[in-house]
C-alpha cells in the first residue's frame, strides 16, 4: 500500500503545481486547436474523411510530446529528481506518478480536443475514444520514461521527439486502425498489448534511467 | 565472402518470375538477418551490463548496435533497388520488412542522438543499455503493427512449412548469411579492438598529466 501511497502523492504533486503555475495545460489546449485548425487549411475540400481522422492521430501524438517536453522541467531545474532518487521509496513510482499526472493532462486536453474534432470535421466514433484512450496510456507510460532520459541528456527538447516519434509509430497504426478501419477492434486488442509489453518494461526498468 | 559471391554468381537457378534481380535477395535478406543479429547481440549485452555489471558490456552493446544501423542502412538500400527492379518503385509502403526497417533505423539512429548527448560515465551506459533494450521490444511491437497495417505484395519466403527455396537456393542463401556474419562479426571485433585501444590511450594520457 506503501507503494500506492508513494505514486499518489507524486502525481498529485504535479497536478498541484500544475493548478498553481498553469503552464502546460493551457499551452497543450491552445496547441491542439490550433493544429487542428492547421489541418483544416492542409486537406483540401473533397478530401476523404479518413484524412481527417488520421491528422487526429498526428495531433494527439504532438501534443503529448508537448507535454512530456515539460514534464521534468521542475525536476531538473530545481534539482528535484536528486531528492526523488533519495527519497525511501520505489524508484519506479517516480515513473508511475509522473505518467499519471502527465495521463492526466494529456485526457483533460483531448475532453477539449476530441469535441472541437467532432465539431471542425465529423463526429467521433465509439471506438475511436476506446482506441484514444489505450494510445493515451501507452504515449504517457513510454512517453514519460523517454522524457526522463531526455531530461539527463545536454540536448533535452532535441533528443525527446527522436527518442519518441519511432517508439509512437505503433500507438499511431493502432490508433489510425482502430478509428478507420469497420470491424477494427483486433486493433484495440493491439493497443492493449503494446500498453502492457511497454509498461512492464518501463516499469522493471526506470530504476536505471535515474540512478548511476 | 568470396565463396558466396561465387554462389550467387554460378550456381543459383535464375527466379522464373524475377529472373536475374533476383539475386539481390542473396544479399538483401542475410544483411537484414545480419542487422536483427546484431540489434539482438546489442541488447543482450545491454542486458548484461544492466544484470552483472560486466565491465566492458556497454562498449560492446555500443559497437553491435553501431554495426546494425550500418547493415540496416544497406538493407534499406538493397531492398530499395530490389523494389525498383521487381516492382517498378523504389519505394513500397506495402512491403513490411522495409517499413519495419525503416522504424528501426529510425530509432536506433536515436540511440546514437542519446548517447552523443549525455556525458561518459555509469549514467550514459544505463540510458543506452536501457534503450537497447527497449529496441528488441520495438522489433516485435512493429512488426505486428505494421503487418497489421498492410496487406502483403512483398514474398513472403519463410512461412510455417519451412523455406520455400529449392535446395541450391537455400544453400546459396544459407553461404551468403554465413559470409555477412562472419563480415559483421569481423568488423565488430576491429570496432571494439580501436574503441579499447582509444580508451586506454586516454587513461594514459590522464596518467601521464
Amino acid at each position: 500500500m506503501t507503494y500506492l501511497a508513494d505514486v499518489a502523492a507524486l502525481a498529485r504533486k504535479d497536478l498541484l503545481l500544475e493548478l498553481r503555475a498553469r503552464e502546460t495545460l493551457p499551452a497543450m489546449a491552445l496547441f491542439v486547436i490550433a493544429a487542428l485548425v492547421i489541418f483544416h487549411f492542409a486537406l483540401p475540400s473533397g478530401s476523404s474523411d479518413l484524412a481527417a481522422e488520421g491528422l487526429l492521430w498526428v495531433a494527439i501524438v504532438f501534443t503529448a510530446l508537448l507535454g512530456l517536453a515539460r514534464a521534468f522541467v521542475a525536476e531538473r531545474e530545481h534539482a528535484v529528481m536528486d531528492g526523488l532518487v533519495l527519497a525511501p521509496c520505489d524508484r519506479s513510482a517516480i515513473w508511475l506518478g509522473k505518467g499519471l499526472a502527465v495521463l492526466g493532462f494529456l485526457a483533460t486536453v483531448e475532453l477539449i480536443g476530441l469535441p472541437a474534432f467532432a465539431i471542425f470535421f465529423h463526429g467521433v466514433g465509439a471506438r475511436t475514444i476506446a482506441g484514444v484512450a489505450l494510445a493515451d496510456v501507452g504515449i504517457c507510460a513510454v512517453g514519460t520514461f523517454v522524457a526522463a532520459m531526455a531530461a539527463a541528456s545536454r540536448t533535452r527538447e532535441l533528443v525527446l521527439p527522436l527518442l519518441f516519434l519511432p517508439l509512437a509509430i505503433p500507438v499511431v497504426i493502432g490508433g489510425v486502425g482502430a478509428s478507420v478501419v469497420t470491424g477494427g477492434n483486433r486493433y484495440l486488442g493491439f493497443l492493449a498489448l503494446y500498453d502492457a509489453v511497454f509498461a512492464i518494461i518501463c516499469w522493471a526498468s526506470f530504476e536505471y534511467v535515474v540512478t548511476e | 565472402m568470396v565463396a558466396a559471391v561465387a554462389l550467387i554468381a554460378y550456381y543459383a537457378p535464375e527466379d522464373a518470375d524475377q529472373g536475374l534481380s533476383q539475386k539481390i535477395f542473396y544479399f538483401h535478406v542475410p544483411i537484414a538477418l545480419t542487422a536483427y543479429a546484431c540489434f539482438g547481440w546489442g541488447a543482450w549485452k545491454a542486458l548484461r551490463h544492466l544484470w552483472k555489471r560486466q565491465p566492458g558490456a556497454d562498449l560492446e552493446s555500443y559497437v553491435a548496435i553501431h554495426h546494425g544501423v550500418i547493415f540496416g542502412a544497406m538493407t534499406l538500400i538493397t531492398g530499395s533497388i530490389w523494389a525498383k527492379i521487381s516492382w517498378g518503385v523504389w519505394w513500397a509502403w506495402s512491403s513490411n520488412q522495409l517499413v519495419l526497417f525503416l522504424v528501426l533505423f529510425l530509432f536506433y539512429s536515436a540511440y546514437f542522438m542519446l548517447r552523443f548527448s549525455v556525458d561518459d560515465g555509469p549514467q550514459r551506459a544505463n540510458l543506452c543499455a536501457v534503450y537497447a533494450l527497449f529496441g528488441v521490444a520495438l522489433i516485435p511491437v512493429s512488426f505486428l503493427a505494421i503487418r497489421l497495417a498492410n496487406d502483403f505484395i512483398h514474398p513472403t519466403v519463410f512461412t510455417s512449412q519451412g523455406p520455400q527455396m529449392s535446395d541450391s537456393m537455400f544453400l546459396t542463401f544459407c553461404v551468403s548469411w554465413a559470409a555477412m556474419l562472419a563480415l559483421a562479426s569481423t568488423l565488430y571485433r576491429v570496432e571494439l579492438a580501436g574503441k579499447r585501444l582509444d580508451a586506454r590511450l586516454r587513461e594514459l594520457r590522464e596518467l601521464l598529466a
